[in-house]
C-alpha cells in the first residue's frame, strides 16, 4: 500500500520484577513494558503487563491486580482464551496480550483447579495503523468505539474456569459473561441507512457476550489429540467454533537428535462473512521442528488454508539463542492466492452493506517478516 | 511335540533356566536393595547446575532449581525451575512420576503463561540440549525396568555388582543399562547406556557421594560421557535441603504457575 514503509526498525524495553516473601505464601510481579516504533506511532507503546499480588494458601490462592491468563490447547487459533486482550499490533496469532485487571480465587483440589474471576475493566484492542505491517486498508476509528454495556470499559466481567486430567486426558471447562475481547467492526456512518457510503471508515463494536468453551487434549500413543470448543451468544446471532486436531512428534528424527511434530487442525466457525475473523472453514498444517542443541533451535511452519475460498497463508517462526544471553527469532506470513474482490451483502440491524467476500483480501498486499533480536539480562 | 523331546529338552536346559532364573533374581534384590536403601527422604530441594561441554571442550552452563516429594501410594513428585539461560527463566516442568505405567509431565512456558501438557513418550529426547536424555533424569522406580545380575567386579578398590536391566517401556531410547553398584552401601557408581541398536552410546558416573539426613547417600556430581558425539554433560549438585515440610500442593499446577 502507498505509504506503507517496507522497514519497521521498532525498540522495546520489558523489566521484571519478582519478589516473595515467607517462604513463597505471599508474591509480587510487577513487568511493565514500553515500545517505540519508528515508522508506525500506533505501535507505541507504554503497557503493565503484570502488576499483582497473590496470596498462597493450602489448596487456593488468592490473584489481584493487572496479570496475564492462557486457556486452551490447540496451536493454531486460541478460541477459548478470552480473558485477556489480544495485542495485534505485535501479531495475529493472538500470543501477544494486554494486562487485565482482575481478582482471581483459584481453588486447587483433588477435583482439579477452579478459577474465579472478577475483571474490572476492560481494554480496547489496538489495531495497527494503516502505514503498519501488516494492516488493514482501512481506518478503523479505535478512537470512538461503541459499546453494548452503559458502564463502556467499566462493565464488572466475570469468568470461571475449571481444569482437571484423567490420565492422558487434559480438560477445560469455562465459561466467560462480559464484554467481548473481541469487537465487531461496523461501517461507520451517522445513519445506517444512508447507502451506500464510504467503505473506508469502520468502528470496533463491542458487544456483550456469554461464552461457553470445552477445551481437551488426549495422549494416544505418539498422537496428542487436541480439541477447542466455544459456543457464543449476545454478537449477533448465536455461533460456535472449534478446533479439532492432532499433533504427532517423531523423536530423533532422520537418526539426529531432533524432533519433528506434525501437526494438522480443522478450524471451523459458524458465522459467515467474517471481517476480522478469518477462519471459517480452514485447515492448518503445521511441522514442528525441534533440533535440541544447545542453542535451542527451533521452527514451526504452519500453512493455513481455507477450504472454501482456497486461499492460504503460511507462517513460520523460528528461532534460536545467540551465546548465553541473546536469543534471534524470524517470524514471517506470506499471504497467498488471495483472490480479487467481488461484492457481497453484509448487513447488520435492518441495513445491508456491501462487502467483500474473500477474507485475507486486506492482507493480499501485506506479506511480512519479522526480525527480532533480544537481550535477556 | 513327543514326550521325548520335551523330556530332552528339560534335561539339557533346566539347570541353564534355574541359572538364568538366578541371576534375575539376584538382579531384582540387587536394585530393591538400592531403592529400599534410598527410599524413605520425604523432600527435599536442591541447585542443580548443568555444565555442557562439546567435543572441543567448550561448555556452557544451566541453572535449575528443584525440589521434590515422595508420595505414600505412588511415585516422586518433582518441580523444576530453569534460571539460566536466561531466555528460558521461569520455564517450570513438574512430574508425577508413577510405579506403574507412564508419568505425567506439564510444562510452563511463562512468556505465553501456558501450561502444555507433554508427552512422556517423548522421554527418549534429550533434556535441554545436554547428553541426559529425560528418562536418564526421571525418578528410577524398580518396576521400570527388568534386571539380570552380571558378576561381581572390583573398581577403584572397591566390590561391586554389575547388574543389567533392561526399560519395561517400549518408549525408551534404550536396549539395556548396565549397572555398577557398591556392595557396601548399594549405591549407584557408573550407568552404561546401550542404545536401540545395543550400541554402547553412553556412560555416567557417580561422583562425590555425601550422607545427608544420616541415611541418605546422593552423589553431588555426575558426569554424563557421549561416546558417538564426544560430548559431555557434567551435573553439580548444590545445597541438598532434606525434609523441607512439603505438601502435595506445592506440586500441582498452580505451583507450577508460580514458580519464579
Amino acid at each position: 500500500m502507498s505509504g506503507q514503509a517496507t522497514f519497521f526498525p521498532s525498540f522495546s524495553f520489558v523489566p521484571e520484577y519478582h519478589r516473595s516473601w515467607d517462604d513463597g505464601k505471599y508474591l509480587f510481579d510487577f513487568v511493565p513494558s514500553f515500545r517505540f516504533d519508528y515508522e508506525d506511532s500506533e505501535r507505541n507503546l507504554v503497557d503493565i503487563q503484570e502488576l499483582a499480588w497473590i496470596r498462597v494458601r493450602e489448596d487456593w490462592e488468592f490473584r489481584a491486580g493487572v496479570r496475564k491468563v492462557f486457556w486452551g490447547v490447540t496451536e493454531s487459533r486460541h478460541l477459548v482464551d478470552v480473558i485477556n486482550q489480544v495485542d495485534f499490533t505485535e501479531g495475529l496469532d493472538g500470543e501477544e496480550k494486554l494486562g487485565q485487571p482482575m481478582l482471581n480465587l483459584s481453588f486447587s483440589r483433588d477435583w482439579g483447579v477452579f478459577d474465579i474471576f472478577l475483571l474490572p475493566g476492560f481494554r480496547e484492542r489496538s489495531f495497527p495503523g494503516v502505514n503498519a505491517r501488516p494492516s488493514f486498508p482501512f481506518v478503523i476509528h479505535e478512537e470512538s468505539p461503541g459499546f453494548e454495556s452503559g458502564a463502556e470499559n467499566y462493565r464488572l466481567d466475570f469468568a470461571f474456569r475449571w481444569t482437571h486430567y484423567f490420565g492422558d486426558l487434559e480438560l477445560g471447562l469455562s465459561h466467560f459473561s462480559g464484554t467481548s475481547r473481541e469487537p465487531r467492526l461496523l461501517p461507520k456512518n451517522q445513519d445506517f441507512d444512508q447507502f451506500p457510503a464510504t467503505t473506508e471508515h469502520f468502528m470496533p463494536y463491542y458487544d456483550v457476550i456469554d461464552q461457553t468453551g470445552i477445551d481437551a487434549q488426549y495422549f494416544l500413543g505418539d498422537w496428542a489429540w487436541k480439541l477447542e470448543y466455544i459456543r457464543r451468544s449476545g454478537q449477533g446471532a448465536r455461533f460456535w467454533a472449534s478446533v479439532i486436531g492432532f499433533e504427532k512428534t517423531f523423536v530423533g528424527v532422520f537418526n539426529t537428535r531432533a524432533d519433528l511434530g506434525l501437526l494438522i487442525e480443522h478450524l471451523y466457525d459458524s458465522r459467515e462473512n467474517l471481517l476480522m475473523n478469518s477462519t471459517e472453514n480452514d485447515l492448518a498444517l503445521g511441522m514442528r521442528y525441534s533440533l535440541n542443541n544447545i542453542w535451542d533451535t527451533n521452527a514451526l511452519l504452519v500453512a493455513l488454508y481455507d477450504i472454501d475460498s482456497k486461499e492460504y497463508v503460511l507462517n513460520l517462526e523460528a528461532s534460536t539463542r545467540i551465546g548465553t544471553n541473546w536469543r534471534l527469532s524470524l517470524e514471517a506470513s506470506l499471504f497467498l492466492n488471495i483472490p480479487g474482490p467481488t461484492l457481497v451483502e453484509y448487513s447488520w440491524g435492518t441495513s445491508k452493506k456491501q462487502l467483500f467476500d474473500s477474507e485475507l483480501i486486506f492482507f493480499d498486499d501485506e506479506d511480512f517478516v519479522r526480525l527480532q533480536l533480544v537481550r535477556y539480562f | 511335540m513327543s514326550n521325548n523331546l520335551i523330556a530332552f529338552l528339560v534335561f539339557f536346559f533346566f539347570p541353564a533356566l534355574l541359572l538364568a532364573n538366578d541371576e534375575v533374581q539376584e538382579g531384582l534384590r540387587i536394585m530393591t536393595e538400592v531403592d529400599r536403601r534410598d527410599n524413605g527422604w520425604v523432600d527435599y530441594t536442591v541447585d542443580l547446575t548443568m555444565i555442557l561441554s562439546n567435543a572441543r571442550g567448550e561448555t556452557t552452563e544451566r541453572e535449575i532449581q528443584m525440589k521434590s516429594k515422595e508420595t505414600e501410594e505412588d511415585g516422586d513428585r518433582t518441580l523444576m525451575v530453569f534460571d539460566t539461560p536466561p531466555d528460558v527463566r521461569g520455564t517450570g516442568l513438574l512430574t508425577y512420576t508413577h510405579f506403574i505405567g507412564e508419568d505425567d509431565q506439564w510444562l510452563y512456558l511463562p512468556a505465553l503463561k501456558r501450561i502444555k501438557r507433554i508427552a512422556s513418550k517423548n522421554k527418549s529426547g534429550p533434556f535441554m540440549g545436554s547428553e541426559f536424555a529425560y528418562e536418564d533424569l526421571s525418578s528410577q522406580e524398580v518396576s521400570k525396568y527388568s534386571y539380570r545380575y552380571l558378576k561381581d567386579e572390583i573398581m577403584h578398590g572397591e566390590e561391586h555388582f554389575i547388574v543389567e536391566r533392561y526399560p519395561l517401556d517400549q518408549n525408551s531410547g534404550y536396549t539395556r543399562q548396565v549397572a555398577w553398584v557398591d556392595k557396601e552401601h548399594y549405591r549407584f557408581q557408573k550407568i552404561q547406556f546401550f542404545d536401540r541398536k545395543n550400541k554402547h552410546l553412553k556412560t555416567l558416573d557417580f561422583y562425590d557421594y555425601r550422607m545427608y539426613d544420616n541415611r541418605i547417600w546422593r552423589a553431588n556430581s555426575m558426569i554424563m560421557e557421549n561416546h558417538v558425539n564426544k560430548k559431555s554433560t557434567r551435573l553439580v549438585w548444590n545445597n541438598y535441603q532434606f525434609n523441607r515440610g512439603m505438601r502435595e500442593q506445592d506440586f500441582n499446577k498452580n505451583a507450577l504457575k508460580r514458580v519464579r
